[in-house]
C-alpha cells in the first residue's frame, strides 16, 4: 500500500479544505437569515437562526439518544442465531428423552 | 381499442412465463422490452373503469384507472425498468421471474378497482416477493423469509375478513373512501397498516430487505409498502390518526438507523422514516398534503432505489455491507460514490434534488393546518434522515478510515441503472412541473421561494455541521458490530422463550406420567404372567404339541359342517 497512488483524501491539507468550505457555507447561510425577507407561517420560524439551530441541536441530540440507547437494546451480532441453534437443541434433547421413556 | 383492455399486470405476468423458459439475450430483451411497452401504453390509456365482471351479487373492477392510480402505475413501471436493467447480469431464473411477477403484482394492486381483486394482488406481492428474499440461498435468509411470509399473509388475511365485513355492511365490494367506521374499517386499516410498515409491524422490513440478494433488494424496496400507501390514500385520506402514526414512523427509525451497522438495514429503516412523510400527508388530507404524500412515494422509489441499488453495488463487489468492515472505496469506485451522493442529496431533500419538491408540500400542509408539533417533529425527522440516510451511508461505505478494500465499480449494467434512477432524482428536483402535473389535484404550489430554500439549506448545513462536530470531539457512535433489539424481539426471543420454556414443563410432567403407567402397566403384567404362564394357561407362552393337534381337527371339522351348508 505504500507505494499506492495518493487518493484525494488521503492528503489531510484536502480534509481541511473541505471542512473550511463547509463552515464557510455555514456562516453565509446563517448571515442570509439578516438580508433576505423571508415570509413566515410559524412564531418560531421568526427567531434568527430557527433552522440552523434546530438542524444542529437536533442532530446532536438524535446521535446522543442513539448512542444511549445502544447501552441497553445492543446484542453481539449472532443474537439471535444463538437462539434458534439452542432452542433446537433443547427441543431435540427432550425429545430424545421422550423416546427413550 | 382493444388495446384498452389490458391491464398493466397481464405484460409482466406474460414476461414473467416468457422469462421462464428462455435464457441470455432473449430473456433480457424480452424482460426489458416489457416495462416499456407497458408503460407506452399505460400513457394512451384514459381514466376510468375498464374491465368489469360481476362475481356473486357484487361488481368486480379488476383494472380501474383514474390519477391517483396512474401516478403510481408510472412510478412502478419506472422502477421495475431501472430494477430490471440493475439485474441484467444475473442469471438466476427463480429472481427473474419471481421479480417480474412481483411487479406486476404490484401493479394489479395499485389499478385494482374493488376489495377482492386487491386482496389477490396483495397476497401476491408477498409470495412472489419472498422468493427474491430465498434466492440468497443462505439459512438466514430462508429464516428472514418466512417470517416475511408469515407477516404479510397475515396481513392478507386480515384485509380478507375485513374486505367480507365490508361487504356485509355496504352490500358493495367496491374499493374507494372506508374511513375508520365500524369493524371492516378498522381491519383494514390494519391490514394496509401491517404492509405500511406501522410503528411495532414495522420489523418485517428490516429483518428481511437487508437479507434479500443485491438486485432483489432493489425490487422489495419500490413495490409492497408503496402499494399500501396508495391503499391508504385511496381509503383513508383524511384521517386524523394517521398524521400521529406516520410522524411517530418518521422519528423513531432514526435512531436507529444512527446504530445500526448493516449499511441497508439503516436504509430500511430510512425507508419506514420516508414512508412516514407520505403517511402523515395521508393523514392531513388536504389536496396539498395528498399531492405530497403521492408525489413523495413517486421520488421515494426513485432515490431509495438509487440508494439500494448504490449499496448492493457495494455488496456484489465487495461482499460486505457492515459500514465497520467498509471505508475508504471512493478510490476505486468513483462512479457509485458520486450516484449514491445524488441518491443521498435527493432522500435528504437538498433544493434541485427530488425529495425537496416533494417532501415540503406534507410539511407545508402541515403547518397549514395547525399540526405545530407535527411539523416540528417533521423538521427533526428531515435533520435525521440528511444524518443517517445522507450523511452516513455515503461516509462509512465510501470515505471515513480506509478499509484497504480496493474494489472497482459494478459491471456497465448496474452503473447504467443507477445512473437512469440519478438522472431522474435531478430531473424532477430542477423541473417539478412535469411531475406536478401528473398529481391527482392542482395546487399551484412552488417549492422554489427563497424563504424555504434558504430554510431548507439552513436545515441540512447545520446538520452537516452537527455531523462534523461529532466526530471531531469523537462523540459519534462508531460502527460496531452488532444486533440492536426492536419490537421483533417479540416474536423472535420473547415469544420463543415463553413457548419453549412452557413447553420443557409440559414435557417434563408428561414424561412423568408415562413413566408412571409405565412402571404399573409392568407391575400388572409380572402380576398376570405369575398366574396365567404356566403350560397350557391362557396366557402361556410355551403349548404342547398335542394341542396343535387338537386345534388343526376343530378347524377341519368346521370345513366340513360348513360344507354341508346348501
Amino acid at each position: 500500500m505504500d507505494n499506492e497512488k495518493k487518493y484525494f483524501f488521503d492528503e489531510p491539507k484536502n480534509v481541511k479544505r473541505i471542512l473550511y468550505l463547509l463552515y464557510g457555507c455555514c456562516v453565509l447561510l446563517f448571515a442570509l437569515d439578516f438580508v433576505i425577507h423571508r415570509h413566515v407561517e410559524h412564531r418560531l420560524e421568526n427567531l434568527w437562526g430557527f433552522y440552523p439551530a434546530y438542524g444542529f441541536i437536533g442532530c446532536v441530540v438524535l446521535v446522543l439518544i442513539a448512542k444511549w440507547m445502544r447501552t441497553f437494546l445492543m446484542r453481539p451480532e449472532n443474537y439471535y442465531d444463538e437462539v434458534k441453534t439452542g432452542s433446537n437443541n433443547t427441543i431435540t434433547n427432550s425429545g430424545d428423552h421422550d423416546v427413550d421413556a | 381499442m382493444w388495446m384498452l383492455e389490458i391491464p398493466p399486470f397481464l405484460p409482466f405476468f406474460i414476461g414473467a412465463l416468457i422469462a421462464a423458459f428462455t435464457r441470455g439475450t432473449v430473456r433480457n430483451v424480452v424482460m426489458l422490452a416489457v416495462p416499456i411497452l407497458s408503460a407506452l401504453h399505460l400513457w394512451t390509456v384514459p381514466d376510468g373503469i375498464h374491465l368489469q365482471y360481476a362475481f356473486l351479487d357484487y361488481q368486480l373492477a379488476p383494472y380501474r384507472v383514474d390519477k391517483l392510480s396512474l401516478m403510481f402505475g408510472y412510478v412502478f413501471h419506472i422502477a421495475a425498468f431501472i430494477a430490471i436493467v440493475y439485474s441484467l447480469h444475473v442469471r438466476d431464473t427463480l429472481q427473474q421471474v419471481a421479480a417480474m411477477m412481483y411487479a406486476g403484482s404490484g401493479l394489479g394492486a395499485v389499478f385494482a378497482g374493488d376489495l377482492l381483486t386487491l386482496f389477490v394482488f396483495w397476497e401476491l406481492l408477498a409470495f412472489t416477493s419472498v422468493f427474491l428474499i430465498w434466492a440468497r440461498r443462505t439459512q438466514r435468509s430462508y429464516d428472514a423469509g418466512m417470517r416475511y411470509l408469515i407477516i404479510q399473509v397475515l396481513s392478507g388475511v386480515i384485509l380478507l375478513i375485513g374486505a367480507l365485513f365490508y361487504a356485509a355492511e355496504n352490500g358493495t365490494m367496491a374499493f374507494d373512501y372506508i374511513g375508520l367506521e365500524g369493524i371492516a374499517g378498522w381491519l383494514i386499516f390494519i391490514a394496509f397498516g401491517i404492509k405500511c410498515a406501522f410503528p411495532m409491524a414495522h420489523n418485517w422490513l428490516t429483518d428481511a430487505y437487508p437479507e434479500a440478494t443485491v438486485t432483489g433488494t432493489v425490487f422489495l424496496s419500490a413495490f409492497t409498502t408503496k402499494v399500501a400507501v396508495y391503499a391508504l390514500a385511496r381509503a383513508y385520506p383524511g384521517t386524523e390518526l394517521l398524521v400521529y402514526i406516520g410522524a411517530a414512523m418518521t422519528c423513531f427509525p432514526i435512531f436507529f438507523a444512527v446504530i445500526e451497522n448493516d449499511l441497508r438495514r439503516v436504509l430500511a429503516y430510512s425507508l419506514i422514516n420516508q414512508v412516514g412523510f407520505m403517511v402523515v400527508g395521508i393523514g392531513i388530507g388536504t389536496a396539498l398534503a395528498i399531492n405530497g404524500a403521492v408525489s413523495h412515494a413517486f421520488n421515494d422509489v426513485i432515490f431509495k432505489g438509487l440508494l439500494f441499488m448504490s449499496m448492493g453495488a457495494v455488496l456484489h463487489m465487495t461482499g460486505r455491507i457492515n459500514g465497520s468492515d467498509l471505508g475508504g472505496l471512493y478510490k476505486t469506485m468513483p462512479k457509485t460514490t458520486a450516484l449514491c451522493i445524488v441518491g443521498a442529496a435527493s432522500i435528504s431533500a437538498f433544493p434541485l434534488f427530488s425529495g425537496f419538491v416533494s417532501k415540503s408540500m406534507v410539511m407545508s400542509a402541515a403547518l397549514h393546518n395547525g399540526y405545530d408539533w407535527i411539523w416540528l417533529m417533521l423538521l427533526f425527522a428531515s435533520a435525521g434522515v440528511f444524518h443517517h440516510a445522507g450523511i452516513k451511508i455515503p461516509y462509512f461505505a465510501f470515505f471515513a478510515h480506509d478499509s484497504g478494500i480496493r474494489a472497482s465499480d459494478p459491471p456497465n449494467n448496474m452503473l447504467l441503472a443507477m445512473l437512469f434512477a440519478a438522472v431522474l432524482c435531478i430531473a424532477i428536483g430542477v423541473y417539478p412541473s412535469a411531475l406536478y402535473s401528473l398529481l391527482p389535484y392542482d395546487t399551484g404550489y412552488n417549492p422554489y421561494d427563497a424563504t424555504h430554500v434558504l430554510a431548507q439549506t439552513q436545515l441540512l448545513f447545520f446538520s452537516a455541521l452537527a455531523f462534523v462536530w461529532l466526530n471531531l470531539k469523537g462523540l459519534y457512535p462508531p460502527e460496531l458490530h452488532s444486533t440492536n433489539l426492536d419490537s421483533e424481539w417479540i416474536y423472535r426471543r420473547a415469544v420463543p422463550a415463553v413457548l419453549q420454556n412452557t413447553f420443557s414443563v409440559i414435557w417434563k410432567i408428561d414424561s412423568a406420567i408415562r413413566h408412571a403407567f409405565l412402571a404399573r402397566l409392568n407391575r400388572y403384567l409380572t402380576f398376570l404372567a405369575r398366574h396365567y404362564d404356566g403350560p397350557s394357561r391362557l396366557l402361556s407362552r410355551n403349548f404342547p404339541a398335542g394341542s396343535m393337534v387338537m386345534w388343526v381337527a376343530v378347524i377341519l371339522a368346521t370345513y366340513l359342517l360348513l360344507s354341508f351348508i346348501p
